[in-house]
């Protein structure tokens, strides 16, 4: 693999593509971050941002209850977030564990869904810890079973003791079981990672290894997509496409839950990778509940009064 | 697909500006002689009219703060005096909205800025010295000092109520009543301010507000019955202060200009030091006396700077100050905006490159797109006259002592900037620079608890923290 | 003693560490109590101001960056070496301003301690004049006093020993150098001071030293473009409005004082505060 020409897959070089990164200050990006979150997005603009977040929300069951009952009606919804307002859209895809995912490609399948992808999370998600040859079986199962994303999660431990050159060659193995068929998303942790100087550096590490993908979080681990954090991977996106003219997405998730916190993502997307960024291709939103206060704003902005829950949907 | 961001404006609702002032003496608005309009710089709609005091009406004014210096302001404990500075922060913070809006229809701020900025800081400096007040015994001058008695206080436009606050509650805290004379093109918050000294019970006279131009201005720094005088504004105007005091024992302090040195070290942390900069030249307008209007990249990463500088600035938001969104508003005045295309057409014909961001700018009011000027040398007037406008200077230098001594290459000294991620060289940085304040990975950052003030032309004395207060007591042994 | 014929003094002016003769070649007759003839010093020129603040600029730099401990040690170094010649110190004052033997001996041995004292301050002035500043966000944020740069002075006519060590010693414990202008009724013990000076460590240019009239000099001090600040004690308060106004011209700060205390160091210090975030 050429990894863009900007390592040549040996320790050595990764270290020093890494080494060459600038730092990131904290305090500065979390005050840029909070700038941001200043934006005040009014009538049209808020209307197009509800209807963008919609599509770019992968609606997300993460449990250990999950049963193909849930996961159907999670795939109902995705496709038909609004039943009796044909005008919204679907959702970017389903989110699921490995062992539903032929559950939710074959109901989505049969509700007019193909546009809607199924993403499976991988390589022993949440933690990561299992061998490799675990990992590329349970990436294999999920493609094997239909998934069209993989939402792998890369080995902290790996990464925190500095063996990067693992937490690389783990993403080349998984990149080349997606193949063409699948999309892969590389899920840090960032909670985990805990600085905005790994953030970075996982970022890039991600990217060079053939990453579609970079996404922040589990879900399971706090904090999850802090807007500084959400800022420093969209930073990372823009300055790999000004090195490579390669476009990465980014996927937020994990405490992403009302329409203000899904709008000031979509200004950091706007106001940081640029305008480009703004389509599902590039920008997804792993949420649960997210979905249900967009459709209830929706809805205000649409009828003039405020929307109640029970008027939408609980799947 | 684009997100285009739909106008949010503020509601002005929530001011009411009236016809026509006047001036502000002994606890009580009289009457005026005579007027000059004010307007909103970005419209240019003319908000009221503001009356220029004379001779009668300084008299006045000062002549009520040295009675209620003597009957009441003097004679009251400082625990009573700081009572009255919490009530003032009180209520600046209750109708700082109020605040806001007005500060932004009369000075063309963003009101992003007056909102999160300038308003909040101002009720903070507030709170600070009302907290100093019956500790003055503690802050170094010994164990009694004393204030001054009167101080005459002249403030500038860009920061219309931060600076009435820098000015005003340290005077109050230390003991002293005021004078104090807002800029021309912006009275309005200074005289809403005489409403929130009113709705306090500040007994009448500690706080004075005159209106009028530099005459009146004159008349305050000339008046034999002022002890004090505290001005921020140009070096120029600074020095004709200097030399008008220097005969007398009026005591003095000044913030005037500067040309900040804002220097990129090739180790820095890249996307902070770009919102750095961007927060250095383009906060307010440009129109801060510490705006880091001298870039100094080292020349390594100069390129890539420049590259990301460019499109970040492409993404600054003009227009609208009222608007939520807008980060740069407009030009406030003519005559600024006169100076600053002047000064940039200097620029131009020095050989600098210029490049504006690609922005619409609104046909009425005054405005400047955000430029920078590259190929700027030591030697280029626009690397070393204030411009006070959203106009940035672009140097390089190759090694770190170079970047010190460009940066240091100026009479000026207020402030400086440095960005890299290498702690031991931050600190020598920030030992070599001549600057009053240093801000090292960050940028105009301001707080009632920090000092502030410049070396060499840039002033004298310090505003903010133990070291400001001082400048409002008697107690050192020096005259 | 009776019939030797005393080998007498050239009292020269002191700059950047050296002896020179005043470049505009006058000098003035300095006369005892008694009215006879004792020396006479240099009439310094605002040429000679020019060649001292060049020679300060030069050496302020690297006198700023010596640290406290070391500048206190060379400050108490020139006590040592002014103790050790009390002698002639005392013979000195004594012949020109006609003061009695214990009064001139009180004028040395307040020379030397004021000296001591100034020496302590070198590494104590930033502990009690600088803060910590509690801002209201993730920035650590401090204030220092640091040195203004060149400071010219004007020491007052009496105490001519005591007055100098006042000016000079404030001035240079901070990091600053200093170009003074001596007594004029008295300079011999400034004169007499330099040579101590001169065998105590001192960096040549930290200190120097004129001679001469200041009606001629102090305005020269205080229109000069590289000085940045201005004691005044030793002029007439008559003549200190016109020198402000002078000193306008690049906003010297120019102050004078009737005491030694730590607030004559502070006034040629400037307040540098410094901001930097705290975070990972």
């Amino acid at each position: 693999m050429s990894f863009y020409g900007l390592v040549d897959g040996s320790d050595a070089s990764l270290k020093k593509y890494l080494g060459n990164l600038s730092g990131v200050d904290q305090v500065g990006a979390d005050a840029r971050a909070a700038m941001l979150a200043t934006r005040s997005i009014k009538t049209t603009s808020k209307r197009w941002a509800i209807d963008t977040a919609i599509s770019m929300v992968d609606l997300t069951t993460l449990e250990g209850a999950d049963t193909p009952g849930k996961v159907q009606a999670l795939c109902t919804k995705a496709v038909r977030p609004d039943p009796t307002d044909s005008t919204v859209p679907s959702v970017g895809a389903v989110c699921v564990y490995n062992d539903m995912v032929g559950i939710a490609r074959t109901h989505l399948d049969s509700i007019g869904g193909q546009h809607v992808g199924v993403a499976a999370v991988s390589t022993a998600f949440p933690s990561g810890r299992a061998s490799m040859p675990v990992k590329i079986q349970d990436t294999q199962d999920a493609i094997d079973a239909g998934a069209s994303e993989i939402d792998m999660v890369i080995d902290r431990g790996a990464f925190l003791s500095g063996r990067y050159i693992e937490v690389f060659n783990e993403i080349v193995a998984i990149r080349e079981i997606c193949g063409t068929k699948a999309h892969l998303k590389v899920i840090f942790e960032t909670g985990e990672l805990v600085t905005y100087d790994n953030v970075r550096k996982a970022s890039f590490l991600a990217m060079a290894a053939g990453a579609d993908f970079i996404k922040t979080s589990t879900g399971k681990v706090a904090p999850a997509a802090t807007a500084p954090v959400v800022l420093v991977m969209l930073e990372a996106v823009r300055d790999f496409y000004s090195m490579t003219k390669v476009r990465i997405g980014v996927k937020p998730a994990g405490g992403i839950r009302n329409t203000k916190d899904a709008i000031k993502q979509l200004v950091l997307v706007n106001e940081t990778a640029g305008p480009e960024w703004l389509t599902p291709s590039l920008f997804r939103i792993g949420a649960s509940a997210l979905l249900n206060d967009l459709l209830m704003q929706r809805m205000k902005m649409d009828d003039g009064y405020y929307a109640s829950p029970q008027y939408v949907t609980i799947d | 697909m684009s997100f285009e961001y739909a106008p949010a404006p503020e509601s002005r609702a929530v001011v009411s500006i009236k016809a026509k002032y006047g001036h502000f003496i002994g606890g009580k608005f009289v009457a005026g002689s005579k007027h000059f309009p004010t307007i909103n710089p970005a419209t240019e709609e003319v908000l009221s009219h503001i009356a220029l005091a004379g001779k009668a009406e300084v008299d006045a004014a000062v002549k009520s703060a040295r009675k209620a210096y003597v009957t009441t302001w003097s004679k009251m404990s400082g625990k009573e005096r700081g009572k009255y500075l919490f009530r003032i922060a009180r209520i600046m913070q209750e109708r700082a909205r109020e605040f806001a809006v007005l500060e932004t229809l009369d000075n063309g701020k963003p009101i992003r800025e007056s909102r999160d900025v300038d308003v909040p800081l101002a009720a903070a400096h507030f709170f600070y010295h009302g907290g100093w007040a019956d500790k003055l015994e503690y802050a170094g001058l010994g164990t009694s000092p004393k204030a001054h008695g009167v101080a005459g206080q002249i403030i500038p436009w860009n920061f219309p109520l931060l600076m009435l606050a820098w000015k005003v509650a340290p005077a109050l805290a230390a003991g002293n009543t005021v004078v104090l004379k807002p800029a021309e093109t912006t009275s309005l918050t200074a005289l809403l301010f005489a409403e929130v000294c009113q709705q306090a019970e500040l007994p009448a006279g500690v706080v004075n507000i005159v209106t009028g131009d530099g005459s009146t201005g004159a008349l305050i720094v000339n008046h034999p019955g002022i002890d004090k005088i505290a001005f921020t504004g140009s070096t120029e105007v600074g020095k004709i202060i200097a030399r008008a005091v220097a005969p007398t024992h009026k005591s003095v302090t000044l913030e005037l200009g500067g040309k900040a040195a804002n220097i990129v070290f090739e180790d820095a942390a890249i996307d902070e030091a770009i919102e750095g900069i961007v927060n250095g030249i383009f906060f307010n307008q440009g129109h801060v006396c510490c705006a880091g209007s001298r870039l100094l990249l080292q020349e390594n990463i100069a390129e890539e700077v420049l590259e990301k500088l460019k499109s970040r600035m492409a993404k600054i938001r003009v227009g609208d100050p009222m608007d939520k969104n807008t980060d740069l508003g407009a030009i406030n005045s003519k005559e600024q905006l006169h100076k600053i295309t002047e000064l940039s057409t200097v620029g131009d014909s020095e050989g600098g490159e210029r490049w504006s961001a690609p922005c619409e700018l609104p046909s009425k009011g005054f405005w400047f797109a955000p430029t920078i000027f590259t190929g700027v040398t030591q030697s280029h007037r626009i690397a070393r006259e204030e411009i006070f406008g959203p106009v940035l200077s672009v140097l390089t230098f190759r090694t770190p002592q170079e970047a010190i001594d460009k940066a240091n290459n100026t009479p000026f000294g207020l402030s400086a900037g440095i960005w890299s991620e290498k702690g031991s060289k931050v600190l020598w940085a920030s030992q070599q620079l001549r600057a009053g304040v240093i801000w090292a990975n960050t940028f105009n950052k301001f707080d009632p608890t920090s000092p502030f003030g410049g070396y060499k032309e840039s002033g004298w004395g310090r505003e903010g923290g133990r070291h400001g207060l001082s400048a409002y007591l008697k107690g050192a042994t020096h005259e | 003693m009776s019939n030797r014929i005393d080998v007498k003094k050239t009292y020269k002016l002191f700059i950047n560490g050296a002896f020179p003769r005043t470049e505009s070649g006058r000098t003035y007759e300095i006369k005892n109590a008694k009215g006879i003839f004792i020396a006479n010093p240099c009439l310094a020129s605002r040429k000679d101001l020019k060649d001292a603040v060049v020679a300060a600029r030069a050496a302020q730099h690297g006198w700023n960056k010596a640290t406290g401990y070391n500048k206190g040690q060379i400050l108490y170094r020139i006590a040592e070496m002014l103790e050790g010649r009390r002698a002639q110190f005392v013979d000195e004052i004594m012949s020109v301003t006609g003061a009695t033997k214990a009064k001139a001996e009180k004028e040395v041995t307040d020379s030397v301690d004021r000296l001591v004292w100034y020496a302590g301050w070198s590494d104590k002035i930033s502990s009690l004049s600088g803060a910590l500043n509690p801002v209201a966000g993730p920035y650590y944020n401090f204030t220092i006093p640091e040195s203004m740069g060149v400071i010219a002075a004007i020491a007052p006519e009496t105490p001519s020993l005591l007055g100098l060590i006042d000016a000079i010693a404030p001035i240079i414990v901070g990091g600053n150098t200093v170009v003074v202008l001596a007594s004029t009724k008295a300079p011999l013990s400034a004169m007499s001071f330099a040579e101590v000076i001169a065998t105590s460590d001192v960096p040549a240019g930290v200190i120097n030293i004129l001679t001469g009239k200041k009606d001629e000099i102090a305005p020269w001090m205080a229109s000069h473009m590289d000085i940045d600040g201005l004691d005044i004690s030793g002029l007439s308060p008559k003549a200190h409005g016109e020198i402000k106004s002078a000193g306008a011209e690049n906003l010297k700060r120019i102050f004078s004082f009737k005491s030694a205390d730590p607030g004559r160091i502070l006034a040629y210090q400037e307040n540098k505060t410094v901001w930097h975030p705290i975070g990972l």
